[in-house]
């Protein structure tokens, strides 16, 4: 946490298990998945929602796209689409550019694995792909990256901490009002 | 009279006991307010609870508020030029009417007759849609609650929950009545969000503006950051070629560090989320993602005022969390719409008359049994009761009616000697002999019958102390009774 010694953050198995645990408790569904294997993840997690048109950002990993012939996705790049052609997705994949533990946090800030804000906000289905090497333990830890992405790239950050929701009605909570209705996460090794 | 009509009417002072006496008699409402109220009242303490260093937290969200306050033009002159760099375009608004009629001038601009709108605090303050609906624009609410709240033609009575005075049968009523007309919807809020959800997607794809408010505002890079759960605050500052927020002036603090602070402070206060499902930081234009062009407008109206105020001052650091509503007697009983304002609960009724005068809410500072339990929870440590007695002694000093001013100044008059004072209870011990029934008096005559209203008197004792020293020890011994019988020190002083 404290700047100086690097940490082998890997091996941090305590900040893992409470990012896991907080994503968790927040609604949001954790696979963790071994590194060469996020692809047949993805294709398992399409077909388990029905999703017949997947939007991926340009920049998107190659290894993290679901392919082979017996995959029946099609995988719709997102070169700026209209709120329109955004709404004819069924799912949205995406990376981020950091996590946080403590607040069970994905933060996007327009990186080319992040996508724009809207790729993975109109499509009903959000899945998110986190390397545990992108977890900061706390918000105090993670806004010096941020800080770093605003001030140098003049980028657009989002923290998703959980599926969209509202309690509005007697304080009953609905999921899924006007952003994904499912987040799902995928925890790969670094 | 609709509330909302009730409630814009300014200009005469706002009655706040008429109003809670008509709170009170719904039961509906008290019913309501009761079980939302307790529900989020524990889910704070849980996540509060969490937190091993939330007193150490909240005393460093008070001190960094406090010195943005006090160092407030440098800050907002730093947060102008950051955000400008960034690509934003910063404007002044010192009053509502400038307010509106700049975001109606940018709806113009750009031929936009509908908007939609992230809730905001900011732009309820200022009348937004209905300047706005003057000028031909039909501005959109796009939260749940909010949305209920425009379709009834009410207002907000909670800061963080406005159509919490709702149940389920009502807001049925309300879509059944306007987006879900000659539709079978049943109260299942499941049902009645997806109906929100439908009327408002195809909104949110076809609008040519957004408008939000702004949690809080970073001076170092120009940030408004915006928090939320629904997603409709996603689409606003997303999906519309241009958006405009409005900020309030003292939302600005000086480093996006202070904003981590805040933002472990604000979700657990507020709805005992460890975070809001989505929290934006808005930073200028990005090419390609998002608007094309950003506004944000200053808003002042009347927080100079507040500001210029030594004690009432830390009003300000109010980040609009709401947990003082929630725990507060008089707020969970009477709900929102009784103060009169768009801030209600103890952080309205002593923001309110510094934001809006004293002339129209000085009734606001007396709603309040100064239990303190509000200033218990505060994450910014705005002491909320000192901050009541104080405008309490300001509304006397600047409001009271003259025969009260004259009643209180013959009553300090008559303290301010034994021997007056000794007068003034022989003459009430004869007054008093009409209405003294069963040993109290129970009602007192016009003018102060309002008075006893509430409240039983004792009578002025038979005899007092003073007169039994001198009746067995003889008036010489008088002036060596003890200190603390009665005897005022220094005789004149006022």
């Amino acid at each position: 946490m404290s700047a100086g010694v690097p940490e082998s953050r890997p091996a941090d198995r305590a900040v893992l298990d409470l990012f896991a645990e907080r994503l968790t408790a927040a609604h949001i569904e954790v696979r963790r998945v071994a590194g060469g294997g996020v692809a047949a993840e993805v294709s398992r997690v399409c077909a388990e929602h029905g999703v017949r048109r997947l939007g991926v950002p340009p920049g998107l990993p190659a290894c993290w796209r679901p392919g082979g012939a017996d995959v029946i996705v099609d995988v719709v790049e997102d070169h700026e689409l209209s709120p329109a052609e955004l709404d004819t997705l069924d799912a949205a994949l995406t990376g981020c550019s950091l996590a946080v533990a403590e607040t069970g946090s994905l933060v996007l800030a327009a990186g080319s694995a992040d996508g724009r804000r809207a790729l993975s906000l109109v499509p009903d289905v959000y899945l998110c792909v986190v390397r545990e090497d992108q977890i900061e333990p706390d918000l105090a830890a993670a806004m010096a990256p941020i800080a770093t992405l605003i001030k140098e790239n003049g980028r657009p950050v989002v923290f998703v901490s959980g599926p969209s929701a509202t309690s509005d009605i007697e304080l009953h909570r609905v999921e899924g009002v006007h952003g994904p209705r499912r987040l799902i996460v995928l925890l790969v090794p670094a | 009279m609709s509330r909302r009509q009730r409630r814009v009417s300014r200009g005469r002072p706002h009655d706040f006991p008429a109003a809670a006496r008509e709170a009170l008699e719904d039961e509906q409402l008290r019913a309501n307010m009761h079980r939302a109220t307790r529900t989020i009242r524990a889910r704070r303490a849980a996540a509060v609870a969490e937190l091993p260093d939330f007193e150490e937290l909240r005393e460093q969200a008070r001190r960094l508020k406090d010195d943005a306050l006090d160092r407030l033009d440098e800050v907002l002159a730093q947060f102008e030029a950051a955000a400008t760099a960034a690509g934003a375009q910063v404007h002044h608004a010192a009053d509502a009417a400038a307010a509106c009629a700049f975001v109606a001038g940018i709806a113009a601009d750009h031929g936009v007759t509908e908007l939609v709108k992230m809730k905001s605090l900011a732009t309820d303050e200022i009348c937004l849609d209905a300047a706005l609906a003057e000028a031909g624009v039909d501005a959109v609410e796009t939260d749940l609650a909010e949305l209920i709240v425009q379709l009834a033609g009410d207002t907000a009575s909670h800061i963080l929950v406005p159509a919490v005075h709702y149940s389920r049968g009502q807001i049925r009523d309300i879509f059944r009545r306007t987006i879900a007309r000659g539709r079978d919807v049943s109260d299942d809020p499941n049902e009645l969000a997806e109906v929100s959800r439908l009327y408002l997607r195809e909104r949110f794809l076809r609008a040519g503006m957004g408008v939000t408010g702004g949690n809080v505002a970073v001076a170092e890079t120009g940030t408004v950051c915006v928090l939320e759960n629904e997603g409709n605050g996603r689409m606003v500052t997303t999906l519309p070629p241009v958006l405009v927020s409005v900020v309030g002036i003292e939302k600005v603090v000086p480093s996006l560090d202070d904003l981590g602070l805040l933002l472990r402070l604000l979700p657990r206060s507020a709805t005992g989320e460890r975070m809001s499902s989505y929290v934006s930081l808005l930073t200028g234009v990005t090419p390609g993602d998002g608007p094309r062009e950003y506004h944000i407008v200053l808003l002042d109206n009347g927080r100079r005022n507040a500001l210029a105020d030594p004690v009432g001052r830390q009003a300000l650091r109010c980040i609009r969390c709401s947990a003082c509503l929630n725990v507060c007697p008089v707020y969970t009983r009477v709900g929102g719409h009784a103060y009169g304002s768009i801030y209600p609960g103890p952080i309205g009724a002593i923001l309110t008359p510094q934001l809006w005068g004293m002339e129209e809410h000085a009734k606001l500072p007396f709603a309040s049994t100064l239990c303190g339990a509000c200033a218990e929870v505060c994450p910014v440590g705005i002491d909320i009761p000192g901050v009541l007695l104080h405008l309490r002694a300001r509304a006397v000093r600047e409001q009271a009616p003259a025969p009260e001013k004259a009643v209180f100044g013959a009553a300090a008059w008559a303290f301010g000697s034994p021997r007056r004072f000794a007068a003034a209870q022989r003459a009430g011990r004869a007054a008093e002999l009409p209405l003294v029934r069963g040993g109290l008096v129970r009602t007192l005559p016009p003018p102060l019958a309002g008075w006893s209203e509430g409240r039983d008197l004792r009578p002025v004792a038979r005899e007092t102390f003073r007169e039994w020293w001198s009746r067995e020890r003889g008036p010489q011994d008088a002036a060596s009774a003890p200190r603390g019988a009665g005897e005022p020190r220094g005789e004149e002083t006022p």
